[in-house]
């Protein structure tokens, strides 16, 4: 495509080595002025990278970048500020206990005289943007206090603060409700009407459909088409975007629940901070039935895991497994109660990451008679056991049992926790957040284990930030807001809509008047 | 009584300076991100230092300066192991505790016919002149120009760390290196310029030690006051004022022990364990006020670009 | 090409470049000061080997810092940074006399109680730490520091209290004699022993000029031990799971905060047990007045360090560092240079230790850049 005045961005070429692995080949796009252009890819498909070297955080090895026809070299994010570039990372970028002004400000301080920060003017600046754009947020409030989606604003306001006319956002939706994205695609579109030009980047087809005008699509660091977002539908996208026909449904027969395993009653937790993340909760999860529960991040369902898994203390209430209580016991106990977890952290709770993948897999059982002789470690049982689970659950390098955990893939480091919580042979399983990270491949994997475990008997429960996949994989869907349960369905019996507005806080009845 | 008070107040700011340049040496390295138990090291080559240039100089200020010097020159291999090449700040923070005092002893013995402690050397006037206020009580308050000038570089930290552009920059490092970098804020200058004013701040201390308190080098000079600033920066939650308060508090228990232990004080204790109270007393302060400490987010972790 | 970055990403490698840099930078700085490098190294490494009495003696000196070596290295392994090595080595001398001053029993009841008693007095240090972090997440750092110093005091209080001090002196009595863990003690210095030393010249200057004993075997049978314990044994799994991420092993059902005791308690006691060593190993058999630390512990550290806290490369790296140490009094004596350099030289060593970190990751650089060329 030729270079013209017309197109705030234009990448032409885009290579990018990351040692040996081209993360970018040859990769071009094209975004008009005063667009929303969207970037589709899995995860791992360079996506991130591409707008890391429009940002100036990496150099790439080939290619030009051209802003508004004019050839430009991005060096650093400084150069990428000056040239108006913004961008909102998917992790964001703000320090926790820094206010809302000092995160925006920070780097581009307004002072008055040797550097002493003014910081009466600076707040004044920002409520200006605030007003502008409709982007409320409280500029003394602290970033660990406020919620999510003010935290996307902040990140926002950084960007216009900094007089950002291209604004590039990674994957902006994955911590938001139905409500917030709604919300945000509304700014976006005021963003806009005011000559913005937007990127964003995600691998959500529905969002793309929803928001975007062009979709510029990236496999395995290769591009593969642009295409006006209203021309195609999601089946097509999504085709595109993984190489060949996916199923955007999970295949399963209707549950045949049995008796209840698990049972939580009027359960009580306090978070870090002594205040109730969990109040007065109720909950019951049957042996061949998957309970899935949605919710926004921060309505209680961390502490409601902690709770489970007694890292934390109960404050009231009781959690029963198999009719026997085990709330304030220790880990240890909840696991020898056949209570098996997939944390949603993989990397901070689910893995050692220096250890081997064998010394991963027993790290619960290490302590059985099986694994271990007089105190000493059972090597050569520890290693056939893992052989066999990496063959059974195709992790991959095969092999791969000496290797630390740290050199596999995300998926394939996810596929060892779920080899090894499932192969304990659980009554209940616990699955949180279980697909985060992952690519379409390996979260169809993931949902189809849960499936098959489910209809091996086990109950199961799944606790997603990822409505879809609630609504998707779970027979009996929960919704928790505010740390307790504010309403239960059966799979089928009800719509998108409802759900997210009450994981937003919405009334029951109130929401029924406005599906009416 | 009063005297005696007096006297506690002066002693308690005279032993608390050297701790109060280091700890802050110790603020500044470790609110960009870069633990630095390498104080000790460079508060030995600071006092060295400043005896001998004091010495030959004749000029004690001179001294405080070379001191300073000599603290980032040291501080520069901290410096470039633990930013440019990322290495185990620990480790290194471990060298520098080899490196200083053994460059410091082995000029010495190669300056003054392989003596080990320098001659007595001129010291930094009193803060009313050196003579003022003799015979009285109020003798005891006239301390070293050092203690005034350990609380205004306190005041001047926190000004710096907390109202200007580039405090806030600091600890934005120290906090979030990923954000600050994102920004165009050059992280690993910012940690390699922190590191470097820790090693003047610590030199300053060490001088602190030869130019005021003990008035020579020797290789007893600085034996643990490294140590216990590093206490005092986790003490004072990584704040100057508090870091300040945790000196003052380390030096109020060694001036108990002075003026307690004293034949006449009338209280029968052994000095050993007079001694040790500060420590105990740490530990108990610790235990009762402090709880779990809150470091700097990301303080001893090399920041590698591109990795989250 | 591959061979070279194989040969990088040794960790022995890294080792010697470090060991190598520590010889150059102490040359460079001894030619400044105006004197001859090279005489000087001739010096030291005479003072280390050329006599039998030097050997035995660098072992001597080894033998301890090879334990609190051991003792870093250990709850380093374990996610702990035990800087209280220091302390939990004089806890453990002190123990040692106390016992050792006040009983006499048969050597066969004696040496071990002692030894235990010093084992303990630095399991209490290592384990007061460990509390204070288990239970009131108090950093091991700040604490340890402040142990070392009540170590330090104590130990003086001992030596001063009544019933330890010897008169006219600054030090305490020596620990009765059935305590010494030196090698034939009586015998080698009797007309028979002395007798049978003679026909045997390395034996005889060895036994009969030096303190030697058996504290070198235990060291490294403790090294043996420590290495099963952390790499074979369930604990060691465990110790190791929390040090390397606390949260994932307490998911997994690991109580940490016992973890984080035990390996304290471990830790300090492999210091304890060099104090303890000491005394029933070494002239004088007692503690003194401490003006300041003797660092034993403090030595382990950059033992530790220098052998990338391996407990079997601790042995290496304590050796090393004990000739370092005894050789560098020969470089005063003979060449006049300050004993100092030595201190500069290990230190520059473990600088480089901590740089030569990053060799491996250069070498694997090297390796996908030349994997990206041939593409």
């Amino acid at each position: 495509m030729e270079v013209s005045k017309e197109y705030a961005v234009q990448m032409h070429g885009i290579t990018k080595l990351f040692g040996t692995f081209r993360a970018l080949d040859n990769v071009n796009l094209d975004v008009k002025k005063g667009s929303i252009h969207a970037i589709l890819g899995e995860n791992g498909a360079g996506k991130s990278t591409l707008m890391n070297v429009l940002y100036g955080l990496y150099q790439a090895d080939a290619g030009e970048i051209y802003l508004n026809g004019e050839k430009v070299v991005i060096k650093n994010p400084n150069v990428a500020i000056e040239h108006g570039i913004g961008m909102v990372h998917q992790h964001f970028m703000l320090v926790d206990n820094f206010t809302v002004t000092q995160n925006i400000i920070l780097g581009t301080e307004v002072t008055s005289r040797f550097g002493v920060l003014d910081m009466k003017k600076a707040r004044e600046e920002i409520l200006n943007i605030v007003k502008k754009y409709g982007l409320e947020v409280d500029p003394d409030a602290k970033i660990e206090d406020i919620s999510v989606g003010m935290q996307q604003r902040v990140e926002i306001l950084k960007a216009l603060y900094r007089g950002a006319e291209i604004l590039i956002l990674d994957e902006p939706t994955a911590v938001l409700t139905p409500q917030e994205i709604e919300e945000l695609i509304s700014i976006m579109h005021s963003l806009i009407e005011d000559g913005k030009t937007i990127i964003i980047i995600t691998h959500k087809l529905k969002e793309i459909k929803a928001s975007s005008d062009v979709c510029t699509i990236i496999r395995r660091g290769q591009y593969i088409d642009t295409v006006p977002v209203a021309d195609v539908d999601e089946e097509e996208l999504a085709t595109k975007m993984v190489g060949h026909a996916v199923k955007l449904v999970v295949d399963k027969t209707p549950a045949k629940p049995g008796d209840v395993v698990f049972e939580i009653d009027h359960l009580t937790v306090k978070d870090d901070r002594g205040l109730e993340a969990v109040k007065d909760l109720s909950l019951k999860v049957r042996k061949g039935e998957i309970v899935g529960i949605a919710g926004v991040d921060g309505n209680g369902q961390k502490e409601l895991v902690e709770a489970i898994t007694c890292l934390t203390r109960s404050e009231s209430g009781t959690i029963k497994i198999n009719g026997t209580e085990i709330q304030n016991t220790t880990p240890r106990n909840v696991i020898e109660h056949k209570v098996s977890t997939i944390h949603e952290d993989r990397q901070r709770r689910g893995l050692v990451l220096p250890f081997t993948v064998a010394e991963n897999m027993v790290i619960e059982k290490y302590r059985t008679p099986e694994f271990k002789r007089h105190g000493m470690q059972n090597r050569e049982k520890a290693q056939e056991y893992t052989k066999k689970l990496i063959q059974d659950y195709d992790i991959r390098p095969a092999g791969c049992e000496n290797q630390p955990v740290r050199g596999l893939s995300g998926g394939n480091q996810q596929k060892v926790i779920i080899a090894r919580e499932v192969s304990n042979d659980p009554d209940l399983l616990i699955a949180v957040q279980p697909t985060r990270g992952l690519d379409v491949g390996a979260i169809e994997y993931v949902h189809k284990t849960l499936v098959r475990e489910r209809d091996a008997g086990k109950a199961i429960l799944l606790i997603s930030l990822e409505l879809d996949e609630v609504m998707n994989v779970s027979d009996t869907i929960d919704v928790i807001y505010d740390g307790t349960i504010v309403a239960e369905y059966k799979q089928g019996e009800v719509d998108e809509n409802t759900i997210g507005l009450l994981m937003a806080g919405g009334k029951q009845n109130e929401n029924a008047v406005q599906n009416t | 009584m009063l005297s005696k008070f007096l006297l506690l107040i002066g002693i308690t700011l005279m032993y608390s300076t050297p701790l109060v340049f280091g700890a802050l040496g110790g603020v500044i390295s470790e609110r960009s991100g870069v633990v630095n138990i390498g104080i000790e090291g460079m508060m030995t080559m600071g006092a060295f230092t400043a005896a001998a240039v004091s010495y030959y100089t004749g000029n004690p200020w001179i001294g405080l300066l070379a001191a300073g010097g000599a603290g980032v020159a040291i501080a520069l291999l901290h410096a470039i192991a633990s930013v440019t090449f990322k290495a185990d700040q620990n480790v290194s923070g471990i060298a520098i505790n080899l490196i200083g005092p053994g460059f410091a002893l082995f000029f010495c013995r190669l300056l003054f016919k392989n003596a080990t402690t320098t001659p007595p050397v001129q010291t930094l006037p009193k803060l009313f002149g050196n003579n003022a206020f003799n015979g009285t009580p109020v003798e005891n308050l006239n301390v070293d120009i050092t203690v005034i000038l350990g609380l205004i570089v306190t005041a001047i930290m926190w000004f710096y760390l907390y109202k200007t552009k580039w405090g806030l920059r600091i600890r934005s490092v120290g906090e979030h290196p990923a954000a600050a970098d994102t920004l165009g804020i050059n992280v690993s200058r910012t940690r390699f310029l922190c590191v470097l004013a820790s090693g003047m701040l610590a030199g300053f201390g060490g001088a602190s030690m030869t130019l005021a308190i003990i008035s020579q080098f020797n290789p007893t000079a600085i034996s643990g006051q490294g140590f216990i600033a590093l206490a005092a920066v986790i003490f004072g939650k990584w704040t100057p004022f508090g870091a300040y308060g945790a000196c003052l508090l380390f030096g109020l228990a060694q001036a108990l022990t002075v003026v307690l232990g004293g034949s006449d004080s009338g209280i029968n204790v052994p000095s050993q364990i007079l001694a040790m109270l500060p420590y105990v007393l740490t530990i108990i302060v610790l235990i009762l006020f402090v709880g779990r400490s809150v470091a700097p987010k990301e303080d001893g972790i090399p920041y590698e670009k591109g990795v989250r | 090409m591959k061979m070279l970055s194989k040969i990088l990403k040794k960790q022995i490698t890294s080792t010697i470049i470090a060991l190598l840099f520590g010889f150059l930078v102490a040359a460079i700085v001894l030619a400044i000061a105006g004197y001859n490098p090279g005489q000087a190294f001739g010096a030291l490494f005479k003072g280390m080997l050329s006599k039998p009495k030097y050997i035995s003696n660098v072992i001597i000196k080894a033998t301890p810092i090879i334990l609190t070596g051991l003792s870093v290295a250990f709850a380093f392994k374990t996610g702990l940074f035990n800087i209280g090595a220091e302390g939990q080595y004089v806890a453990g001398s002190i123990a040692a006399v106390l016992v050792g001053v006040k009983l006499n029993l048969p050597a066969v009841i004696q040496v071990p109680l002692v030894v235990l008693a010093g084992v303990l007095g630095g399991m209490v240090f290592g384990s007061v730490v460990g509390f204070l972090k288990a239970k009131f997440g108090i950093h091991e750092v700040i604490t340890s520091i402040m142990l070392n110093w009540i170590s330090l005091y104590l130990s003086n209080f001992i030596v001063s209290s009544q019933a330890y001090h010897l008169p006219n002196s600054t030090s305490t009595y020596p620990v009765n004699e059935s305590s010494y863990t030196m090698i034939l003690p009586k015998w080698k210095t009797s007309d028979a022993g002395m007798a049978a030393l003679k026909p045997n010249k390395w034996l005889y200057e060895m036994m009969l000029k030096t303190d030697v004993n058996v504290g070198i075997v235990i060291a490294i049978l403790m090294a043996v031990v420590i290495w099963v314990l952390l790499y074979r044994s369930n604990k060691g799994y465990e110790l190791r799971a929390v040090g390397f991420n606390r949260d994932a092993a307490e998911f997994a059902g690991i109580n940490v905060n016992r973890n984080i005791v035990q390996a304290m308690l471990i830790a300090g006691a492999l210091s304890g047990l060099a104090g303890a060593l000491s005394i029933t190993g070494i002239a004088p058999h007692k503690i003194s007045t401490l003006a300041a630390f003797e660092n034993y512990g403090f030595n382990g550290l950059s033992v530790a360090m220098i052998a990338g806290s391996s407990p079997i490369g601790c042995v290496f790296a304590g050796l090393l560092f004990g000739g370092l140490l005894y050789g560098g009094q020969s470089v005063q004596q003979e060449v006049g240079a300050p004993t100092e350099i030595i201190n500069i030289m290990i230190g520059t060593i473990v600088f480089f230790v901590a740089l030569t970190k990053v060799v491996p990751a250069l070498a694997e650089r090297l390796e996908k850049r030349g994997v990206g060329h041939a593409q």
